[in-house]
């Protein structure tokens, strides 16, 4: 096989691959959507405001309803120091 | 039409042959190309799906957070607030809210203690997420034990775990009956920790807010668009991660682009003077530069992006793991809801393969203007 062929057919199996990866990225989202809606219950009986991504600080754990300056009440030496404040925009007001 | 495409395979199958004469560099760039594309579309997808997860799922958040603040720090608000803030046309119900944080000195993890709304435990046992059964090793009909403000150590019973799939909410909540949460933390009856609100109208949100801070001075109150737009801010390109990952990305591509800019190879050169001396046209040579850099950079783009997109919703974003985990103890175990749109793919290919064509086309137009006579005399 000419080596042209070849890398249109490549190029082929890979725009199939992506159109795969629509579709399964398209049915994961109607399939998912019994799972995130168990979920959704769940935050509305618990009452809950924040996912359960960084466990580390309190500050971190419940982003949304801590404050600005929660970080330096830690302790009188006490800059920022949790990895996961590396990895976090500041909250802002917009 | 045919005469075109005959031409295009021709070139094609001459560009992969020159390629495949320098197959230990080009493959070498693919790889790094391929790395830089997986990274950024890693990134990409992961941020997007759980800004987008994040979104719906706090769907469900109390509307309104009424929190008190005494010098400067959260403090338990007493019950009788319900009733000032019943008072304000608008308001729908009022709940208190009791939860607090658990530091387990046995494992040095924090836990989110709930008590929830309905369906409250039994006295003496409780429900847990899997992260922490995980964590201490716990399952249905085990003990743990918790030590009170007052130094009293008391037991309590796992009567049920969350389900694996809700890690992502559920993962260090411990959810308790009200008495057994008073008894742990010596909280005032007459207190909560902080106050929901239903709000009938959303755009009426902010007037209420204005009017429960003026009726309670003391108070804070968090609208359920601030949780969201929280969520929306974190990952951010600001943020740290998208910034490091944004960085890297950049300066190999201003290396790719130095590279290609600082000239062709002695060989290069050599290999367009012939052809040039061959009978080639200047429209061909550039033709078959604009084919070496498609060749190059469509094979990172496509392996990069169904690399990262395996990464992020097939393998739980494995390498970010340890980037997010920080210094938890307890840390979650989650999939993500695949969530890809078109919009994230271009935005990918102009930040990857489009810088890469630019750094290709002045050294491509260099090259197919090269005069044959002087390189091949060397």
């Amino acid at each position: 096989m000419r080596k042209s062929n070849l890398f249109l057919l490549y190029l082929l199996i890979n725009i199939t691959l992506l159109a795969l990866l629509f579709a399964h990225s398209f049915l994961g989202e109607n399939g998912g959507s019994h799972a995130l809606e168990e979920k959704r219950e769940m935050v509305r009986q618990y009452q809950l405001t924040d996912l359960c991504l960084f466990t580390e600080a309190s500050y971190t754990r419940h982003l949304s309803v801590a404050d600005r300056h929660t970080p330096f009440q830690d302790g009188p030496m006490t800059l920022e120091h949790f990895p996961s404040g590396s990895i976090l925009a500041p909250p802002g007001k917009e | 039409m045919d005469t075109w495409i005959q031409r295009q395979k021709n070139i094609i199958d001459f560009t992969l042959s020159s390629l495949l004469r320098r197959k230990r560099k080009n493959a070498a760039l693919v790889c790094v190309y391929t790395l830089v594309v997986f990274l950024l579309a890693s990134v990409i997808f992961f941020t997007h799906a759980i800004k987008r997860e994040a979104s719906l799922l706090l769907e469900g958040a109390p509307e309104m957070i009424v929190q008190r603040m005494i010098a400067g720090r959260q403090d338990p608000i007493p019950i009788h607030y319900v009733e000032k803030i019943q008072g304000i046309r608008g308001v729908g119900s009022v709940r208190g809210r009791l939860w607090g944080y658990y530091y387990d000195p046995v494992v040095g993890a924090n836990y989110t203690l709930v008590v929830p709304e309905s369906k409250h435990p039994e006295e003496g046992s409780i429900r847990i997420g899997q992260g922490l059964a995980r964590t201490r090793l716990l399952d249905v009909g085990d003990e743990m034990e918790f030590k009170a403000h007052d130094g009293v150590i008391f037991n309590l019973t796992v009567r049920d775990t969350f389900a694996e799939k809700s890690e992502l909410i559920s993962s260090d909540l411990v959810v308790i009956s009200e008495s057994d949460f008073r008894k742990l933390f010596g909280l005032a009856p007459g207190h909560v920790t902080d106050l929901t609100l239903a709000v009938g109208n959303p755009r009426e949100q902010s007037t209420i807010a204005a009017k429960i801070a003026a009726v309670l001075p003391d108070t804070r109150i968090i609208l359920k668009e601030e949780l969201l737009r929280t969520y929306d801010a974190i990952f951010n390109w600001r943020g740290g991660l998208m910034l490091v990952i944004l960085f890297g990305a950049m300066l190999a591509f201003i290396i790719f682009a130095w590279d290609k800019a600082s000239g062709l190879s002695a060989e290069e050169r050599r290999e367009t003077g012939t052809l040039k001396a061959l009978g080639w046209e200047t429209s061909d040579v550039i033709l078959l530069k604009f084919w070496e850099g498609m060749a190059i950079s469509l094979s990172a783009f496509f392996t990069g992006v169904i690399l990262g997109y395996v990464h992020v919703f097939f393998m739980s974003s494995v390498l970010f793991e340890p980037v997010l985990k920080g210094w938890s103890v307890l840390y979650p175990k989650f999939k993500l809801t695949p969530f890809i749109d078109p919009y994230q793919i271009v935005t990918l290919f102009f930040l990857t393969v489009v810088p890469y064509t630019v750094a290709t086309i002045i050294p491509s137009w260099r090259a197919a203007t090269i005069d044959p006579d002087s390189v091949m005399r060397g």
